[in-house]
């Protein structure tokens, strides 16, 4: 998919109008990720119950496709055992490296497997990772994501 | 004469047809002349310049040397020795910040910058401050980037011991008044460095009328190949100072324990130089010379009014420092409303027009002016005005794109 195509068709919608954006209250888990060199910076917010995540949120700013990847992300998560979003965040983060690209392992990314071309768009893909990798970042390592 | 389109033939990736190029700020382009110097550098005169004691070598080390006289002429140097070449503007301003600065700061003195510094001229000055326990002290300019003459007689005091300033803002573009805030450092007994990697490539520079007892230049944003640029320093100070680094070249005699040091400037030049790119920055300076300030200033001011007025058509869009496009240096740094300067930047590569869009190494200045990131188009003489029109077409496209209703 082309560049303007991937902004027309997937990342506008999530990115103008996002679903779940905002603070949330009284998460168990947050974590800030920021993208140094170029300004995305987002603060993921979860709730957990029996390993199971129960509702998830982000704030924050930075470009279109930051804001929409982690949008899609929290779409895929909520409701998903704690292993299984880390196993979907290395599902996609190999999709964005290009090392992922057999049709059945995307499918499990659903929505977000539209960011595969990213793989194409080198000084994109830090953009695309970020809130995946702030959610597994969070997941694998509770302890530096207490809400405080 | 040659005109503006003749020297445009010189760059052959501009040539090519494939880019707009308005990242001139970042990196300029070579012309060909600049291209074939190092070239025949390499071909005919490469020998380890400043030791060998054959033929070829004095040669490689005349041309060495004689790149060095190039370069003290241009910007008006006393003399040779007071040009080091080094890799770039953050190298030139490190040496500076570590053999000067550590050396004659002392706890409770000041440093002074401006917010507008980029972080080279920026983070070498908190690392003096922090090692010697000294302040670091930041002029602030109005909202066109201005430092007006209030802020620095304000924030220049007896304790200053040195006063760094950025001549021309890569983000603001804004010329600062580099002549009378050095005349007021050096009454208050400061020093004052200049960092001219956005002024040489654009304006004649004397380092005496403007009173720059240092001041830092990068070859590669004014035509020169990446990897050479260069320090000038007051013969009186540079003779003073350590060495930054130590190693081959740059010793006079060496025992098991001890050291003493060639003189200078090739005492600040450990290592084997890097002869052909400085035979290169030669060459670029001979190739400005010859289209001269004047024509650059005239064609820049030319593109950079067609490039704001173009802007003030789009409400959506807001442009940083001065109103008058002749204070910009051919800088123009922006925002677009609702749009991230990332993507602005990516739909525009997809265009195949290239601006910069980010914090521009200048992350304290994003903080002052209140933004995260801008986008900016900056023109080099080589730059036309179809150009600046294809950029401003493909740019009133983009909220399209980025699904904001026409």
């Amino acid at each position: 998919m082309e560049l303007k195509q991937l902004y027309r068709e997937i990342v506008n919608e999530h990115n103008l109008h996002p679903v779940h954006k905002g603070k949330m209250e009284n998460p168990d888990l947050v974590l800030r990720g920021v993208n140094p060199s170029c300004g995305d910076d987002i603060t993921l917010q979860l709730k957990l119950k029996d390993g199971v995540i129960e509702d998830g949120m982000y704030d924050g700013s930075g470009c279109a496709i930051s804001q929409a990847s982690v949008d899609m992300m929290v779409d895929q998560i909520i409701g998903k055992k704690k292993e299984e979003a880390i196993k979907l965040a290395g599902t996609f983060m190999g999709m964005i490296k290009g090392d992922i690209t057999d049709e059945a392992s995307l499918e499990e990314l659903d929505e977000a497997a539209a960011l595969q071309d990213v793989a194409h768009m080198p000084a994109r893909v830090k953009c695309a990772v970020l809130g995946w990798h702030t959610m597994q970042e969070m997941l694998e390592n509770p302890e530096k994501a207490q809400n405080s | 004469m040659a005109s503006l389109g003749d020297f445009r033939k010189d760059f052959d990736i501009l040539n090519s047809g494939d880019y707009v190029y308005l990242d001139n700020a970042a990196t300029s382009q070579r012309p060909r002349q600049v291209l074939d110097a190092v070239s025949n550098f390499y071909k005919t005169s490469n020998a380890n310049p400043l030791r060998g004691l054959y033929d070829l070598s004095m040669a490689a080390t005349e041309q060495y040397e004689n790149a060095r006289a190039v370069v003290a002429d241009f910007i008006g140097a006393s003399r040779p020795e007071e040009i080091i070449f080094t890799r770039n503007t953050t190298e030139s301003l490190n040496l500076v910040a570590y053999s000067y600065g550590l050396e004659n700061v002392h706890e409770g003195d000041d440093i002074v910058i401006t917010v507008m510094e980029h972080h080279s001229n920026m983070l070498p000055w908190q690392m003096v401050a922090k090692k010697c326990k000294a302040n670091l002290v930041y002029m602030e300019p109005t909202e066109d980037g201005t430092i007006t003459k209030e802020e620095y007689e304000s924030k220049i005091t007896d304790k200053a011991k040195i006063v760094a300033v950025g001549h021309v803002s890569n983000v603001m573009g804004v010329t600062n008044p580099i002549k009378e805030i050095a005349a007021y450092a050096h009454s208050k007994g400061a020093i004052m460095v200049v960092d001219g990697a956005q002024s040489a490539p654009h304006m004649h520079v004397d380092v005496k009328d403007l009173g720059a007892d240092f001041f830092a230049l990068s070859g590669h944003k004014m035509l020169a190949p990446m990897g050479i640029g260069a320090l000038y320093g007051r013969y009186e100070l540079l003779e003073k100072m350590q060495p930054f680094l130590t190693g081959g070249e740059m010793i006079e005699y060496v025992t098991r324990e001890d050291a003493t040091y060639a003189e200078i400037p090739h005492k600040f030049e450990a290592g084997t130089v890097n002869a052909g790119d400085a035979v290169g920055l030669a060459e670029a300076i001979k190739y400005l010379k010859n289209v001269g300030f004047d024509t650059i200033k005239e064609q820049e001011e030319k593109l950079t009014t067609l490039l704001m007025e173009g802007l003030k058509k789009m409400p959506y869009i807001k442009v940083f420092g001065s109103k008058d496009p002749a204070k910009h240096c051919g800088i123009v740094t922006f925002t677009m409303e609702g749009v991230h300067p990332h993507d602005m930047a990516s739909v525009l590569n997809d265009d195949h027009v290239c601006i910069r869009a980010g914090h521009h190494c200048a992350q304290p200045l994003m903080q002052f002016i209140g933004v995260g990131s801008t986008a900016r188009a900056s023109v080099y003489f080589y730059n036309t005005e179809e150009e600046v029109e294809i950029f401003l077409d493909k740019l009133s496209k983009v909220r399209e794109v980025m699904g904001y209703g026409a």
